[in-house]
Order: structure tokens, then C-alpha cells, then sequence
């Protein structure tokens, strides 16, 4: 008989499932893979075949064309890989179609957490805790100064610095994928039915959110509209690598918010010239990792990208077993 | 308190000087007396708590964190203050309390002792949000770094009260905080405040970099640009200060100036050591690098004093004898200078000489020995220019020596703070210490954190995170491979680097990706510049 787990090899850039021969997020094209979501990160095209949910396929074919080899998922379905494992992919809370892999094989479990949040979020299904014997979790907010506030604080805040300047526009950098529709969901929910202005890059992601059933009202792009007065007190969204890009000249006066994790930090925020911080995450802060840890309650704790040296710690100051994986290519993506 | 921190915060995030002036501007105008005397003195650095360190607040947060957790949350945060109020363990039940008045909050600092601050500062944590924490760290530690200058809050005192700055800033430095008469006369149509027997700082007078340009020496007068720290003496009713070039009091420093000027007036000069390192025997003065000896303390030993004696290099003259000489040209003011030297001790001062050339070619060549003198290069002045507060364009140049370059390769590069707090951005480099190819090894020689552009630093952030050999907290030791073009001003021997080396203002020339590390300089190149 094998050693426990040897069927999963963690390898620097991805996570093997040895008798399936398939890889998690590999960070290069491979013959087979499970994708968890669809953050370019995680998700890369060229693979043979690709098993994902319906939603995380749907946004690969969007941002990479690729729907070659696709093979949905859906939550809760259990899908044979070979070799005797199978997979199920649950809600991870993280983005439209973001799903965490429950891996079986030889009675052994193991979760692969891809990035997750547990705060609510309107416009995907909420993180589904599940017992497993290895929890393998993201950590890019590994460390206990982040806690992220409510999300309805910072919409308020958002929404004051709107009806303070009406003069300005408040220009909200957010990531294309997720951030962007969740934001906007979030101001609809808030009462604020205004025209919200998109930058180019955001419209095909909007609409196929629109296309799953997240209602986003009434947005439109900032190249359609009639005059730069027109966008005068509204808000604006776009990519962060455009806030301090020449595109943001068509605005009128803009404010510079970002809507990220990050801005708990100062430095963060100064970095990006960052006038309104708002800080609005899609993963799990230091509270809500460490809480799902003990929720989960796995014999042993894997940690990925991020800051996993803290979470280590805090593993071994609760007497839980623990090791980082030192994965490449997930970056610190404008969350 | 709250009303502070919200400013403190919001300063944090605005970059521009014309709305970081707008919203100062707004607080002083709201705030109640003498609140806002207290935050101006804490934005502007008046404020010392010596109860108060940032080693006392780490001590705090070790006795509540698991100091690992510590240690990599300040590493990533950038700054002792901001991870402190983050990590603060709030009681959760607390009962919502009362917002203290910025001047009851500064009062209880005062008041602290190094026993009783461990005790009192986590009663002040527990009843203040992470906003509030922040600012009263800041406050309490001092070094706000939020842009604002002494020059900046100036001028937002005076556009809040709609008064001149330069009145503001002659009254401020004769003041203390929370400067109560200050505000009397701006903000509530009181007299001036009564200074006329209490010395008090003028502002500088600076100038410009010479560029390109040549300027006509029938215009401009030449003088050396002496390498210690420019410094204004004033006395009045018989009392003497020495403020720095940002309008400290330095006097405590430097206590042997004080009974020095014989009468009253208010003089500008350059601060030095006595030495042969500038200008030989001739030049009279040390090195920056013993004039360093002397700086940042407050209190000073017969032997500091005996080992590195302070003198004054005068450059001008601005009042003396009751009159005011400002507004008069440079080169009336020189000749008053020249006529008031006899009158004053030269152990203590003497006159910074003129420079004299046929023409700009000459003065050139003249400039170019300034190295070989170990001094810092010419200023130029205009011969009809009034002393005014401030650059004003063609008034006076500095001409600096072009600096010295040697190639070194990078060792080590450790995250910045603030704004580069997720960058690697300070880096040590090396010289070989004989041949490379013959198994020489790099020694540090300096550090340097500027010179390269946004776009630079992410290149040379990602060569670090991709040629990463060790890590040492926030510090990465890198691939022996790119080679920067490093300028400095000058080379001391020091203690600190195993090299026996220390540059002074190294900084990043170039980036020579191309260059192979074996090609950069050896350690005996850059002994050979010493001229201590």
C-alpha cells in the first residue's frame, strides 16, 4: 500500500493528480486539466481537455476562445477522472462559477479551495464547507492586519464621495472579472440606479454575467457617451491598469477609488495614486481563512499563493498540521 | 482626535499639493482652539513624546501578537504604526466611549513616562478605531510622511486665514505650540504677535541647479559651495539661536555658537568642522563626514566639542544692527558682511571667500578642481539679487561637480516603504575585491534607493523576485548578475561596510542590463577616490 496521498503531487506549477494524470490550475498548457475559476491565473488556454462548471467554461471561451476539449461540471456533480478518482466541484464564494475540487481516491479526500471568500456576494453561489482530509487553501490575504469591513461600508463610502463632488466623477478601478459585476450588484442593492459608465474592457464580461442571471441595470460605455459632461457625478468603472492610463483623460475630473483587498494597506493604495480607497475583496480575509480552517477541521493544512508563511504560523500555534506549497505562477492579481 | 485622524487620513491619500493645501486649510479653519495648534505642530514634526518610541509600541504588540505574525505583517505593511493600529486587539465588548479632544489626547502623551506608557497607551488603543490608532502612533512617534513639509502646512495656515506666508512663517518658528497667539492674530483679527525682543527664523533664501546655461560674471558672483549644513543664526536681546536650513532649533546642538555672536543680528552661513578635508589648509573645514559626529543630538560632550569644533561660514547678512538688509542687493549686503567680520571671533567664524575668474571658461575650470577639494561645487549669485525667501528663478545658482561614477553589482535588495511598500527598492551593491575571474568575491559598498524611474523599479523588482538566492524577512540577497551604474558625490572611509567604504549620495545612474557582473569595478578603484 502507497503512503497516504501520493496520489497528489504538488509540483511548481500545479497540482498532479498522479493516477488521473490530470492537473489543478497548471500554470502551463497540459494534456488535461481541472480549472477552479476563471481568473487568468488559474485559468490558462491551451490545455487538451478542460474540466470546469458551466460558468468558469463559459468565461475561458470569452477571454481565451478556447472551448476545445471543454467539459462541464456542475456544482455538486461528481466527475470520474480515471485511476480510480473522482472530482466534485463545489462553490468557492470567489467569482460567477468559482468552484473549490473535492478529490476522492482510495477513501482519501482532499479540497483544493482555488481562491475563495466567505462574505456574500450577489452575484455568485456562497462557499460550501466541506469535510475533507487534506484542505488545500489560498492564502493570498494571509496575514491578521487584513480584515476585511463589510462590503456595505465601503458602497457607503463610495457613495458619499459621490454625492460630495458632484462636480467630479469617481473613477473605481476593479478587476474586469468579477469585482467589476459584483461592485455594480452591490450599488443596485444600495439603491443607486444611476447609468454606471464601463470602460471597453469590462462590457463582454458585464453582459455574460447578465447572461447567468446576475441583473446589473442600466450600464453603458464610456466611448457611447454623448459628452464628458454627461458622465458628471456618476460613477465609472474600470480595469486598475487603467486608472493611471491615458483613457482616463476622456473623464470628467475624475476621482481615483479602487475597489481591492489591498487598500487596507496604505502603502498599497499611495503606490497607485489612490484617492478613495475602498476595500472590497474577493477572497477570504485572515479571519475567514483561519475560521474556515477550523470549520473544515482537515487532519492536515496545504497552503498556496499568497502570504503562506503567517498562515503557517498560525497552524502551528493551533497545533494543526501544515506546509506551504511554493506553486508559481498565481500572482497577487488586482483583487 | 477623530477629526485629526481623518485628516491624517485623507492627507495619506491625495496627492496633490493644491487639495492637500484645501483640506489643512478646512481642518484649521473648523477645529476648535487649541486643537489645531496641536495637530499643526504634530503634521509639521514640533511635537516630541520621548516616552513614546517606536520600540515601545513593538513592545506592545509583542506582549499581545505572536511576534512571527508581527514581524511578517510589518514587513508586508511597511510601517510600525499603520501594523500596530491594524493588529491592535480591540476588546470587542468595549462600550462605545467619547471622542477625546485632540489637546487632552496630546496632554496624556506629555505626560507619559517610559514606566507608565506601557501602561497608559493601551487605555488610549482600546477606546480609538484603527484610523485613530494610526494617527495617535504618528502623533505620538512623530514622522507623519504624509507630504505635508513645514513649508506646505505654512502655506495652508496662511490660505485658511487669508494672511501672508511669510509673516506666518517669521512668527511661527518664535512661537510654541500650540502656537495660541498665532492663531489669535489670524484667525480671530488679534494684534500681531509681540516678537521684537525674541529671536526668531527668516526664511531661507535658495537656489536653483545651474543646468546648462552660462551665466556673465559682470552679473554673478561666485563662491565655494562648502559641504556642511547650511544654518541661520539669529540674535536678539542678546539671545542667540541656531535654527537649520527647515527652521529647527538646532541650538541645543550646537551650544558653543550661542555665546559666540557678540551682537544682535541675523546671519546665514554653512555649518562646519574644523579640518583640512575641504579646500586643505586653506578651506579650514572637516569633511561632511565629521560634521556628522555632531548632528541629531541634544545633548553634546566636552569631548565632541574639543574633537569636532563647530565654526560658521558666513554667506550673508540679513539684519544687523536694527537694520533690515533684505531688500537690499546682494552686493551691499556683502560689503556690510566684509565690514562686520572684524567685529566677530574668528574661532567661531569667518567669511566663505569669493571665487574669482577671467570669465565662465575660467570659472569652469575652477569648478572642476572642486573635487580634488572635496567640495560640493559653486553657487552662484546674482550681485543686485535681494535676500527673498525661497527659489526665485536668476537670483542664485548652485553649480554642483558633475558626480562619480563607478559600476557596481547589485547583492541584496529589501522592500521600500510606504508607497513602495510591495516593491524592492533599496539596494546594496558591491565592488569586487580583486579579480573576478580569479575568485574574487563582492563586498557592499553602498545603498541607494532613487535615481531610477516607475518603470525601472518594476524591472528591477521582478529581476530581484525571479533571481532570488536567500531570503532575510524583507530583505532578498539576489543573483550576483545586474550591474548598476551608481553616482556619488563622494567616498569616506567608514566602519559600517566591510569594504572600509561609504558613499555619500549614491544613487542609481544607469541600469547597464547589458554589462556582465565580472566587468564591474573593484573595491581599490573606489579607495583611490577617498579624500577624507
Amino acid at each position: 500500500m502507497s503512503a497516504p496521498f501520493s496520489w497528489i503531487r504538488p509540483e511548481p506549477w500545479g497540482i498532479h493528480v498522479v493516477p488521473a494524470d490530470i492537473w489543478v490550475d497548471p500554470s502551463r498548457a497540459v494534456p488535461r486539466a481541472l480549472v477552479t475559476h476563471g481568473h487568468a491565473d488559474h485559468a490558462r488556454g491551451g490545455h487538451g481537455a478542460t474540466i470546469a462548471t458551466p460558468e468558469t467554461l463559459a468565461i475561458m471561451q470569452l477571454r481565451y476562445n478556447t472551448s476545445a476539449g471543454a467539459a462541464p461540471a456542475a456544482y455538486g456533480e461528481s466527475v470520474s477522472l480515471g485511476g480510480g478518482v473522482t472530482a466534485t466541484f463545489l462553490p468557492a464564494g470567489h467569482v460567477l462559477g468559482s468552484a473549490q475540487i473535492l478529490l476522492e481516491h482510495a477513501g482519501e479526500r482532499m479540497i483544493i479551495t482555488g481562491d475563495y471568500k466567505r462574505a456574500p456576494d450577489p452575484t455568485c453561489a456562497p462557499f460550501a464547507v466541506t469535510p475533507c482530509d487534506i484542505f488545500i487553501t489560498e492564502a493570498t490575504f494571509g496575514l491578521p492586519v487584513f480584515t476585511h469591513p463589510p462590503i456595505s461600508d465601503e458602497i457607503s463610502k463610495l457613495l458619499k464621495s459621490l454625492k460630495d463632488n458632484p462636480e467630479n466623477c469617481v473613477l473605481v478601478g476593479a478587476y474586469a472579472l468579477g469585482k467589476a459585476q459584483r461592485v455594480i450588484a452591490e450599488l443596485r442593492a444600495a439603491g443607486h440606479h444611476d447609468t454606471i459608465w464601463l470602460h471597453g474592457a469590462m462590457e463582454a464580461m458585464c453582459r455574460l454575467y447578465e447572461e447567468h442571471g446576475v441583473a446589473l441595470g442600466d450600464c453603458r460605455l464610456v466611448s457611447d457617451a454623448p459628452s464628458k459632461e454627461a458622465m458628471r457625478g456618476s460613477i465609472v468603472i474600470a480595469p486598475p491598469a487603467a486608472l493611471s492610463d491615458r483613457w482616463s483623460r476622456r473623464l470628467p475630473d475624475p476621482i481615483t477609488a479602487m475597489a481591492s483587498g489591498w487598500m487596507q494597506v496604505r502603502g498599497r493604495a499611495r503606490q497607485r495614486g489612490v484617492e478613495l480607497p475602498l476595500v472590497i475583496s474577493d477572497h477570504a480575509d485572515w479571519n475567514a481563512l483561519t475560521a474556515t480552517i477550523l470549520e473544515v477541521n482537515p487532519q492536515e493544512t496545504w497552503i498556496t499563493h499568497g502570504r503562506e508563511e503567517a498562515l503557517l504560523r498560525w497552524c502551528q500555534l493551533n497545533q494543526r498540521r501544515a506546509r506551504a506549497l511554493a506553486l508559481v505562477g498565481y500572482e497577487d492579481e488586482d483583487d | 482626535m477623530e477629526e485629526f485622524a481623518a485628516l491624517l487620513d485623507a492627507l495619506v491619500y491625495t496627492t496633490s499639493r493644491n487639495r492637500k493645501l484645501a483640506l489643512i486649510a478646512s481642518y484649521l479653519r473648523a477645529a476648535p482652539d487649541p486643537d489645531r495648534g496641536w495637530a499643526l505642530a504634530g503634521l509639521t514634526g514640533g511635537l516630541d513624546f520621548p516616552a513614546v518610541k517606536s520600540s515601545t509600541i513593538r513592545n506592545l504588540m509583542m506582549e499581545r501578537v505572536d511576534p512571527v505574525l508581527w514581524t511578517l505583517s510589518r514587513d508586508f505593511v511597511g510601517d510600525t504604526a499603520e501594523t500596530a493600529s491594524l493588529l491592535w486587539p480591540a476588546p470587542e465588548d468595549a462600550a462605545p466611549q467619547d471622542d477625546l479632544p485632540l489637546a487632552d489626547v496630546v496632554a496624556r502623551l506629555a505626560s507619559l513616562t517610559r514606566a507608565s506608557a506601557p501602561k497608559e497607551l493601551p487605555l488610549l488603543f482600546d477606546r480609538m478605531d484603527a484610523r485613530g490608532r494610526y494617527a495617535l502612533i504618528k502623533l505620538a512617534t512623530g514622522g507623519m510622511r504624509v507630504g505635508v513639509s513645514a513649508r506646505l502646512a505654512k502655506t495652508a495656515f496662511a490660505q485658511a486665514f487669508d494672511v501672508a506666508v511669510e509673516e506666518v512663517e517669521e512668527y511661527w518658528h518664535a512661537l510654541a505650540p500650540p502656537y495660541t497667539e498665532l492663531f489669535d492674530w489670524a484667525a480671530k483679527g488679534g494684534p500681531a504677535p509681540d516678537l521684537a525682543n525674541v529671536p526668531r527664523f527668516r526664511p531661507f533664501m535658495l537656489a536653483h541647479p545651474l543646468e546648462d546655461g552660462e551665466v556673465d560674471l559682470a552679473d554673478y558672483a561666485a563662491e565655494w559651495k562648502w559641504d556642511g549644513i547650511r544654518v541661520q543664526l539669529a540674535r536678539t536681546g542678546g539671545v542667540t539661536r541656531v535654527y537649520s536650513r527647515s527652521g529647527d532649533d538646532i541650538s541645543a546642538t550646537f551650544p558653543e555658537l550661542l555665546g559666540a555672536l557678540p551682537i544682535d543680528a541675523v546671519l546665514d552661513g554653512e555649518l562646519l568642522v574644523r579640518g583640512s578635508a575641504q579646500g586643505g589648509e586653506a578651506g579650514g573645514a572637516a569633511s561632511f563626514n565629521a560634521l556628522q559626529q555632531r548632528l541629531g543630538r541634544k545633548t553634546v560632550s566636552g569631548k565632541m566639542l574639543k574633537d569636532y569644533p563647530a565654526f560658521v561660514r558666513l554667506y550673508d547678512v540679513l539684519l544687523l544692527d536694527g537694520t533690515d538688509w533684505r531688500e537690499h542687493p546682494w552686493k551691499l549686503r556683502r560689503a556690510t558682511l566684509e565690514g562686520l567680520m572684524p567685529r566677530l571671533p574668528q574661532t567661531h567664524f569667518d567669511l566663505s571667500a569669493l571665487v574669482e575668474a577671467e570669465d565662465f571658461a575660467q570659472l569652469a575650470a575652477i569648478r572642476d578642481t572642486a573635487r580634488d577639494e572635496a567640495i560640493e561645487g559653486l553657487m552662484l549669485k546674482h550681485r543686485t539679487s535681494p535676500y527673498v525667501a525661497g527659489r526665485k528663478v536668476g537670483h542664485w545658482f548652485k553649480w554642483k561637480r558633475d558626480p562619480l561614477l563607478i559600476d557596481c553589482v547589485l547583492m541584496y535588495a529589501q522592500r521600500g516603504s510606504g508607497k513602495r511598500s510591495s516593491f524592492y527598492s533599496d539596494y546594496t551593491f558591491g565592488c569586487w575585491d580583486g579579480d573576478p575571474d580569479a575568485g574574487a568575491e563582492l563586498l557592499p559598498v553602498g545603498k541607494a534607493y532613487s535615481g531610477f524611474t516607475d518603470a525601472e523599479l518594476k524591472m528591477i523588482d521582478k529581476f530581484v523576485r525571479q533571481n532570488t538566492l536567500n531570503r532575510f524577512g524583507p530583505v532578498r540577497e539576489v543573483v550576483r548578475q545586474l550591474v548598476f551604474e551608481v553616482a556619488f558625490d563622494s567616498v569616506h572611509t567608514s566602519k559600517r561596510h566591510k569594504s572600509g567604504l561609504a558613499m555619500r549620495f549614491p544613487r542609481i545612474h544607469r541600469i547597464r542590463w547589458d554589462k556582465p557582473a565580472h566587468e564591474a569595478d573593484r573595491i581599490e578603484g573606489l579607495r583611490a577616490l577617498v579624500k577624507d
